[in-house]
């Protein structure tokens, strides 16, 4: 009874509130032979949207409330000709582990080889712990960006009060972070904090 | 105090009113007070949960009462056991429905509305008129499989000889997003924890016709879930978990406490929702609907008195049965076995002692034959019990749960066979 031939693409509904990463995944499925026949990043009727695009496989960001809705739909096959089940065999617990881990999860339809779902998976996780490493990469440079900023502030306070020359100012931030064992930054942060509450 | 296994714990729970005993040991220092640091993940979905716990980025959570017994039986797609030790809270739920089905309800059944405001009679009138003229079916929501949102409605619907699956659809949506769904006509009805329900009436869009407490007295809703393997090898932490969430929840018994919370439960930090109908909810004032009365129900939510905190066994078996009841486990389930290994009072008395507080002796107890409150005998003497009525007036027996069961119509007709569905085996 198996409806699908292993020629024929695996229909592929992606649900995720976060566009960009969406659309990472929905390239990186379209350049592995997936089709990607609906993106849903909004808040949808999913029992609706399952019914008429008829997906092979759901993947679902994780925080997406819609997860129940889908745990469901396994229940309502009465109603709804699209079961769909967690793929989560025995043997395939270490996957749907890193997937869980990575923030995301899939939906299967019965019929479906689980051979043939876990490549999909796999390229799933893989994208959402990219987009994760970009988003933390990010945060990363606009962190070094705001030091720097405060960097600079707290040489014009030395330059200020001591007349030091910009070059002073820095050798003195540098010598204090060296003798506290600390950051540059964090000197610079703590040396602003305590003129704020100097003044 | 024993010496703590971990001291850095993450527990998930979901934004509604009934998370309150977690806000509570959280931002009272209770947690702390047990020498725990705690992180309290507030998650979008009960799958969520059970995932994360399952697999550990979660130390605990809180749950739906069921969900320990489906996830250590594999109902559902993660087959893992479980273990609870601490009921958090009873009631806190309701069934609403749309203005429109209300005011069909009125023209259909006017004369059987007014003398059973509370039961589904009127709604029955409703479906069969709307199959003579080959109307669509209803369809009502709920919140998860294997909640008692879902077993609570059900029962209701079955009260009155409709078929929860047959005559009408049922649905899960998640509960922040039941009242649009309401006003946008996608479904006609819910069963859904507050503050869904007053938010809706606050919107005036519908009608809430029954609460949880009228369905069954003092029934349990959300409980606290780690896995078993988590509480072998955290036994301590587990006990002072245990510890600092009664002391949560007996704070919480002082209505002027609940006052006092309710800001902090509504920020945007927990349930994220108005002020006011999760102040209403937390200290039991029910609307029912925009130009109805405002009622006084201060046993809507419990969270201490009436031995609220005890995992009785009794209401496990219960909501294994309802799992045959309505299909999900088709072969009958070995009851007390399963009932003992997951709903753990022997842990709940020890930690109970601890804070010198009795707890009842008995595991089990009849339910539906109290129609107010009594006692049970503990250590020191009776311990005081609300009532147990359920909204038929019917009653279980724990020790006979097939034929409890089989009293219940509609129900699925389990395949009786020698293959009894039990725990994973331990190593």
């Amino acid at each position: 009874m198996h409806r699908h031939s292993p020629e024929e693409p695996i229909r592929v509904l992606l649900v995720d509130r976060t566009p960009g990463r969406a659309a990472l995944l929905q390239q990186a499925l379209s350049d592995a032979g997936y089709q990607v026949v609906a993106k849903l990043t909004g808040e949808v009727n999913l029992v609706f949207e399952v019914s008429r695009v008829q997906p092979d496989v759901i993947i679902i960001d994780l925080e997406s409330p819609d997860r129940d809705t889908l745990e469901q739909m396994r229940e309502i096959s009465r109603h709804q000709p699209r079961p769909v089940v967690m793929f989560a065999d025995d043997e395939d617990s270490q996957t749907i582990e890193s997937a869980i881990r990575a923030g995301v999860s899939a939906y299967v339809v019965d019929d479906l080889a689980s051979t043939r779902v876990r490549p999909l998976l796999d390229v799933a996780i893989a994208r959402f712990r990219e987009y994760q490493a970009l988003r933390e990469e990010l945060a990363k440079a606009k962190n070094s960006l705001a030091e720097r900023k405060q960097i600079d502030r707290a040489k014009g306070l030395l330059m200020q009060r001591k007349g030091y020359s910009e070059e002073e100012a820095y050798q003195a931030l540098r010598k204090l972070a060296m003798d506290s064992n600390k950051r540059i930054g964090e000197v610079a942060q703590s040396l602003l904090t305590a003129a704020e509450v100097l003044i | 105090m024993h010496d703590l296994e971990k001291s850095q714990l993450t527990l998930g729970f979901i934004p509604l009113t009934d998370c309150a005993p977690l806000v509570v040991a959280k931002e009272r220092g209770l947690f702390a007070k047990y020498g725990l640091e705690v992180t309290l993940s507030k998650e979008t979905s009960w799958a969520n949960i059970r995932d994360k716990l399952a697999i550990g980025i979660l130390d605990g959570a809180q749950l739906l009462a069921p969900m320990p017994l489906a996830m250590s039986l594999g109902v559902g797609p993660v087959h893992k056991p479980m273990v609870t030790a601490m009921v958090l809270s009873l009631g806190g739920n309701a069934i609403t429905v749309s203005d429109t089905l209300y005011q069909e309800m009125q023209r259909i059944a006017a004369a059987t509305l007014e003398a059973k405001p509370h039961s589904s009679d009127a709604l029955r009138a409703v479906i069969d008129q709307r199959r003579r003229e080959y109307d669509r079916p209803l369809t009502f929501a709920t919140v998860f499989p294997t909640s008692t949102h879902n077993y609570e409605l059900r029962y209701w619907l079955a009260a009155s000889g409709i078929d929860p699956d047959r005559d009408l659809q049922l649905m899960v949506i998640p509960p922040p997003q039941m009242p649009s769904a309401l006003a946008r006509g996608e479904i006609d009805g819910y069963c859904v924890g507050e503050p869904w329900n007053g938010v809706c009436v606050a919107e005036g869009i519908c009608h809430t016709l029954v609460t949880k407490y009228q369905l069954w007295n003092n029934s349990p809703e959300k409980v606290l879930g780690v896995t078993e393997e988590w509480a072998e090898q955290n036994p301590n932490t587990h006990q002072a978990l245990i510890m600092a969430l009664l002391e949560a929840c007996r704070w919480l018994d002082q209505p002027d406490n609940r006052h006092q919370v309710a800001e902090l439960v509504a920020s945007s930090r927990y349930v994220n929702a108005p002020l006011k109908a999760v102040r209403n909810s937390l200290t039991g004032v029910l609307q029912r609907h925009p130009q109805g009365p405002v009622e006084e129900q201060p046993e809507f939510n419990l969270f201490f008195r009436n031995a609220a905190n005890f995992p009785w066994r009794s209401h496990a078996v219960w909501f294994l049965t309802q799992m045959v009841r309505w299909g999900q486990l088709g072969h009958p389930v070995d009851f007390h076995g399963v009932a003992g290994r997951v709903f753990r009072p022997d842990l709940y008395r020890t930690a109970a002692a601890a804070l010198g507080l009795d707890a009842p002796h008995e595991d089990y107890k009849r339910e539906g034959e109290h129609h107010a409150a009594h006692g049970v005998s503990g250590s020191h003497g009776p311990i005081g019990l609300g009532s147990d009525r359920f909204i038929d007036g019917a009653t279980f027996d724990p020790f006979n749960p097939l034929r409890y069961i089989e009293s219940q119509l509609p129900h699925k007709e389990p395949r009786f066979t020698d293959n009894v569905v039990s725990l994973p085996r331990r190593d």
